[in-house]
C-alpha cells in the first residue's frame, strides 16, 4: 500500500504494488486527464512525469515509484514549460478529439525541459511514442517549435 | 471557460425541465420544449443567399430547442451533432451565433438530448454524426435558428420600447435603438419576454458581407479543456459507488462461452464474475482489479460454424463473387460498344479496424425499472433506444448522459458497446463502467469491409471511351439493418464511383454484395469513396501510362465537364511543383476526387528505398468545399484525414485465423507516428457554392495519390493495400 506524491500532494494508495500507476491516478485518485490507450506502452496516452521525465504510467508499478514526484496533465500548467506548451497547443489549434493530447503535452513538456531548442530529429525521438489517431502530427511539431521560441 | 460538462436532461414526454436546472437556473429561453410541440413552429426563410442549401419541405425548425440565454447574457447551444474531434461544436456554434449576433466567447455548446423529433437531421430525420454531413445537413437550419432567435429578441425589445422592430439593430448580444439615443437592452434582459413570442414564420439570414463568424478562422470551443486534463470523455465518468468492469466477448462472431475455469480467479478478493451467453466480464473496484481477474480466468469458447474461417478463404470468396454480374448503379452509353485498347484490372482493399484512441466503454446503472447511462456515441438516439430494448423498457425510462468522443471514425455509429454494457450492468448492483481493453477494442470491432473493385476501360486517341466498374464487398447497410438490399443494390456503396467526373461517354457502375463470414462490417471514416476513389484514380493513372501521357495532363484533358475539380487539379500541380525534377526512386502521384460534396486534388511525394521501404515526403491538397464555416478547422480535417488515409495505405490490415481477428494492439495494428508523418500543405479554393463535407475527403485522397507516387518512383503498380514492400524492393524493380 504505497504512498505516492502526485502533483505535490501525498496519496495513500490502497492497491497492490504491481498495479500500474495509470489506474491509481484514474480510478483511485480521480485524476482522469491521464488516459488509457493501449496498456502496453505503445501509444503514449498515459504519459506522466516522474521527477520531470516522461514515463508511461500504464506499465509503471506503483510499488516502484518511491518518493519520486509524479506530475500529471492536471498540474503541468503550473510549470512554466507546461503552460507554454498548453498555450502553443491552443494558439494553433493542435487538438482534434483530444484524447491523446494529455500524453502529447506531457511528452512535449519533458522534451522542452531537457532540450529547450529541439530540432526535427529531437522532436521525432521524443514524440514518436505518442500516437494521435486524428493525425495532428503536423501541428504538434509546429506547436513544439513555437513553444521553444516563446518567452 | 466552463463547458463540456454534459447536461443530463431528464427526458419525458413533457420536456426537459431539468436541463434548465443543470444549466444553473438561468433557463429563460430555450430547452423548455414539449416534444409534442416540436412540429409546430416553423421558421423557414423564403429567400436564401446563393449557395445556402434549402431546407427540405416539411422540416420544422424550433429555435427554442437549440438556444438558451441566461439573464447574464450567457448563451448555451444544444448541438445535435457529436463532437469527436472534427470541431463540430465550434462550427455549428458559429452557424447559430453569427445570425443570432453573439460573440463565440459567450457561447457554451452542450450535447443535445437524443430526441430525433427536435434534433434529427433534415435529410434523414435521424440523429447521427458521420459521412461528413454535419455542416452540410445543418448549415441552413442552424442559421435559421440564430436568425429566428434574434428576431424574437428584437421583437421583445420593440414591444418594451413601443417602437417598430425595423428601426432596431443588434450587436453582440444587445438590441440597440439608434433613433432614441442609442439605448440598449441585453439579450439576457430580453430572453424571458422573447421566449413567449411566436417563432417567426419568415426570417432573413445575414448577407455574406455582414457575416462575422462564418467563414472566419475561429478558435475552437472544446479545446481549452482538452489541454489541461479537464475534458471529460465517457471513459472518465466517476460516480459514487462506481465499479469498473472489463470483458471478453466471443472471439468468433456468433460463438458462445463453453466453459469458464475460475479456480485461480476465486483466490482474488472483491471481484464479481459475470458470465453471459457470449460474454465473460469481471467487475471490480478499479480497472486493474477487473483486468487481473479476467486474466485469471481460463475461458473456453465454442466458436460455432465460423470458428475455422481464415483470411485466404474470405479473399477466395470475395474474388469469386466479384466475377459475377452485379446490380446496376449507373449507366451511360454502352460500354460493350466502346472502341479502343482495353485495360482490365482489379483492386483490393483489406478489412480495417477503427482503433479510436478512447477504447470502447459505457457506464450503466440499471435501477428502479429504468436505467441511467453515460458514454459517447455517434448515434445518440439509437444508443438510447438500444439500451431500452435490452432492458425491455420504454426509452423514456433511460437517462442518457452523452459525452464527447475520444475518436469516432464510424466505430461509434454502432451500439454494440451500449448493449454489451447494459447486459453486464443488469447483473451488477449499482453503477458499473465497462471498459474494453485495447485488445478487446480491436478484436471486437465492426470492420471496414474488404473490397474488390473490378475495372475495365477502353482508351482511344488518348481519351477514355469506356469505363466499367464493379464493386464487390460486404454491405454495411445490410449488416446494420438486418434487411436484404432492395434489388441487390447498396446505394451507399456507390459514392466516389458513379460521379463520372471525367465525362466518359460509355460509363457503367455496378455493385454486388459479398457478405463475409466470421466478420461484421461497419462504416469506417471515408466509407465507400475509400475503395471507389482508390480504384478509379489508380485506373486513371494506369490509363495515362498506357496513353503515354502525363497523369495530370491526362486528367485535365478529361475534366472539361467538372470545372471545379479541374481548377483544383491545376492549382495542386502548381503548388506541389508537379513536373519538377526529383531524385531517383522518388515520385509524385495525383488523386482527383469528388466525394462528400467536396472537390479535392491531392499530390503525394514519396520515396521508396532499395529495400522497398516507403517514406511519404510531402502531401499537397487543394480543396474546394464551397461555403466554409471554420477555415482553420477545415485545414485541420484535411491534414488529419490525409494521415488517417496514409496510415491505412501503409500499414492497415485485419486478418482472420480460426475465425478470430489476429491483430490485437498497436504493436501489430500499426498507426503512423510523428517521425513517419510527411509535411502537409493544404490550400483552399473559396467560393459561395453549397457547403461540402470535410471530415473524410483527405482520408480517401491519401491512398490513391500514394500508390500513384510509388508507381512513379518505382514503376511498380500496387493494386492491393496495404502496400507490400517486398514488391517494391530494388531486386524486384530492377528486373522490370
Amino acid at each position: 500500500m504505497p504512498t505516492l506524491r502526485i502533483n505535490g500532494q501525498s496519496h495513500l494508495i490502497d492497491a497492490p504494488d504491481d498495479m500500474p500507476l495509470l489506474w491509481a491516478l484514474r480510478d483511485m485518485v480521480g485524476l482522469t486527464g491521464t488516459k488509457f490507450g493501449c496498456g502496453i506502452a505503445q501509444c503514449g496516452a498515459c504519459t506522466v512525469h516522474l521527477d520531470g521525465k516522461a514515463v508511461r504510467s500504464c506499465l509503471l508499478p506503483i510499488g516502484s515509484i518511491g518518493n519520486q514526484a509524479i506530475t500529471t496533465i492536471e498540474a503541468i500548467g503550473d510549470t512554466a514549460t507546461g503552460a507554454k506548451v498548453q498555450k502553443a497547443w491552443l494558439d494553433i489549434e493542435v487538438v482534434q478529439c483530444g484524447y491523446c493530447q494529455s500524453g502529447q503535452i506531457m511528452a512535449a513538456t519533458a522534451l522542452l525541459n531537457a532540450t529547450p531548442k529541439p530540432d526535427d530529429n529531437d522532436i521525432d525521438a521524443a514524440m514518436a511514442g505518442n500516437i494521435c489517431r486524428c493525425g495532428t502530427y503536423v501541428r504538434i511539431r509546429q506547436a513544439i517549435k513555437n513553444a521553444a521560441v516563446s518567452a | 471557460m466552463t463547458m463540456l460538462a454534459p447536461i443530463a436532461p431528464s427526458l419525458s414526454r413533457r420536456g426537459f425541465l431539468t436541463a434548465g436546472a443543470a444549466l444553473g437556473g438561468g433557463l429563460l429561453m430555450g430547452f423548455r420544449i414539449d416534444v409534442a410541440q416540436a412540429a409546430v413552429p416553423s421558421a423557414l426563410p423564403s429567400a436564401l443567399p446563393p449557395g445556402v442549401p434549402p431546407v427540405p419541405n416539411g422540416y420544422s425548425i424550433n429555435p427554442n430547442a437549440f438556444v438558451a440565454i441566461a439573464p447574464d447574457g450567457k448563451v448555451t447551444f444544444q448541438i445535435p451533432q457529436e463532437e469527436m474531434g472534427q470541431g463540430v461544436y465550434t462550427s455549428l456554434s458559429q452557424l447559430i451565433a453569427d445570425d443570432l449576433d453573439v460573440a463565440l466567447d459567450r457561447v457554451t455548446p452542450v450535447p443535445a438530448p437524443p430526441v430525433e423529433a427536435l434534433y434529427g437531421s433534415p435529410g434523414s430525420g435521424r440523429m447521427g454524426t458521420g459521412g461528413s454531413r454535419s455542416v452540410r445537413s445543418f448549415y441552413t437550419v442552424l442559421r435559421v435558428v440564430g436568425a429566428s432567435a434574434r428576431a424574437m429578441l428584437v421583437q421583445a425589445a420593440a414591444d418594451r420600447w413601443q417602437v417598430d422592430p425595423k428601426t432596431l439593430r443588434t450587436d453582440n448580444g444587445e438590441v440597440i435603438d439608434d433613433a432614441n439615443g442609442g439605448r440598449r437592452l441585453s439579450y439576457g434582459e430580453l430572453a424571458q419576454a422573447a421566449s413567449a413570442l411566436p417563432v417567426p414564420t419568415d426570417v432573413v439570414l445575414k448577407a455574406d458581407k455582414d457575416l462575422k463568424l462564418i467563414g472566419k478562422p475561429v478558435h475552437r470551443l472544446d479545446t481549452p479543456a482538452k489541454v489541461n486534463g479537464t475534458a471529460q470523455y465517457g471513459i472518465d465518468v466517476r460516480l459514487p459507488g462506481l465499479r469498473i468492469a472489463t470483458l471478453a466477448a466471443s472471439p468468433v462472431v456468433g460463438g458462445k462461452v463453453a466453459h469458464v475455469d475460475d479456480g485461480e480467479f476465486k483466490k482474488l478478493p472483491g471481484l464479481q464474475l459475470v458470465v453471459l451467453d457470449d460474454i465473460v466480464a469481471v467487475v471490480g473496484p478499479h480497472f486493474w482489479a477487473a483486468k487481473t481477474g479476467l486474466d485469471a480466468l481460463d475461458i473456453t469458447w465454442d466458436g460455432g460454424p465460423d470458428g475455422k474461417i481464415d483470411s485466404p478463404q474470405l479473399w477466395q470468396a470475395l474474388r469469386e463473387t466479384s466475377a459475377k454480374p452485379g446490380a446496376l448503379g449507373t449507366n451511360k452509353g454502352d460500354t460493350t460498344k466502346a472502341e479502343g485498347d482495353r485495360l482490365d484490372v482489379a483492386y483490393e482493399l483489406p478489412f480495417l479496424s477503427h482503433a479510436p484512441m478512447e477504447p470502447q466503454n459505457f457506464t450503466v446503472h440499471v435501477k428502479d425499472g429504468g436505467c441511467e447511462m453515460w458514454g459517447g456515441s455517434q448515434v445518440q438516439a439509437a444508443a438510447w433506444n438500444a439500451a431500452a430494448k435490452v432492458l425491455g423498457i420504454k426509452p423514456e425510462k433511460v437517462v442518457f448522459h452523452n459525452y464527447m468522443l475520444g475518436g469516432g471514425f464510424g466505430r461509434r455509429l454502432d451500439v454494440d458497446m451500449v448493449t454489451k454494457a447494459v447486459r453486464i450492468a443488469q447483473k451488477v448492483d449499482g453503477p458499473v463502467k465497462v471498459v474494453w481493453t485495447r485488445e478487446e477494442d480491436i478484436t471486437q470491432d465492426v470492420y471496414r469491409p474488404a473490397y474488390r473493385n473490378v475495372m475495365s476501360a477502353t482508351l482511344k486517341d488518348g481519351k477514355v471511351t469506356g469505363w466499367s466498374h464493379r464493386i464487390a464487398a460486404g454491405s454495411v447497410a445490410v449488416r446494420m439493418s438486418g434487411k436484404p438490399l432492395d434489388g441487390g443494390l447498396d446505394r451507399g456503396a456507390l459514392e466516389g464511383a458513379t460521379e463520372n467526373n471525367y465525362g466518359v461517354p460509355n460509363f457503367h457502375v455496378e455493385f454486388i454484395e459479398a457478405k463475409p463470414r466470421a466478420i461484421n462490417v461497419g462504416y469506417w471514416r471515408g466509407v465507400a469513396p475509400n475503395n471507389n476513389v482508390f480504384a478509379s484514380e489508380s485506373l486513371m493513372d494506369e490509363l495515362a501510362l498506357k496513353a503515354g501521357q502525363d497523369p495530370v495532363a491526362f486528367r485535365l484533358a478529361h475534366l472539361s465537364s467538372t470545372p471545379r475539380l479541374k481548377a483544383a487539379v491545376e492549382r495542386v500541380a502548381k503548388e506541389a511543383n508537379w513536373g519538377s525534377p526529383l531524385p531517383s526512386r522518388v515520385g509524385r502521384g495525383i488523386c482527383a476526387q469528388f466525394a462528400f460534396g467536396t472537390f479535392i486534388a491531392t499530390i503525394a511525394e514519396a520515396e521508396v528505398d532499395t529495400s522497398g521501404h516507403v517514406r511519404v515526403r510531402r502531401m499537397t491538397s487543394v480543396i474546394d468545399a464551397g461555403r466554409v464555416v471554420n477555415p482553420d478547422g477545415m485545414l485541420a480535417q484535411v491534414q488529419g484525414g490525409l494521415i488517417f488515409g496514409l496510415t491505412a495505405a501503409l500499414y492497415g490490415e485485419i486478418t482472420i485465423k480460426d475465425g478470430r481477428v489476429e491483430q490485437r494492439n498497436f504493436n501489430d495494428y500499426r498507426m503512423m507516428r510523428i517521425n513517419e508523418a510527411p509535411s502537409i500543405d493544404v490550400y483552399m479554393i473559396e467560393n459561395t457554392e453549397a457547403p461540402g463535407g470535410i471530415g473524410e475527403p483527405g482520408v480517401t485522397a491519401a491512398a490513391p495519390s500514394l500508390v500513384n507516387a510509388i508507381a512513379a518512383a518505382t514503376g511498380v503498380r500496387l493494386r492491393r493495400l496495404p502496400i507490400d514492400r517486398d514488391k517494391l524492393a530494388e531486386r524486384k524493380t530492377a528486373s522490370l
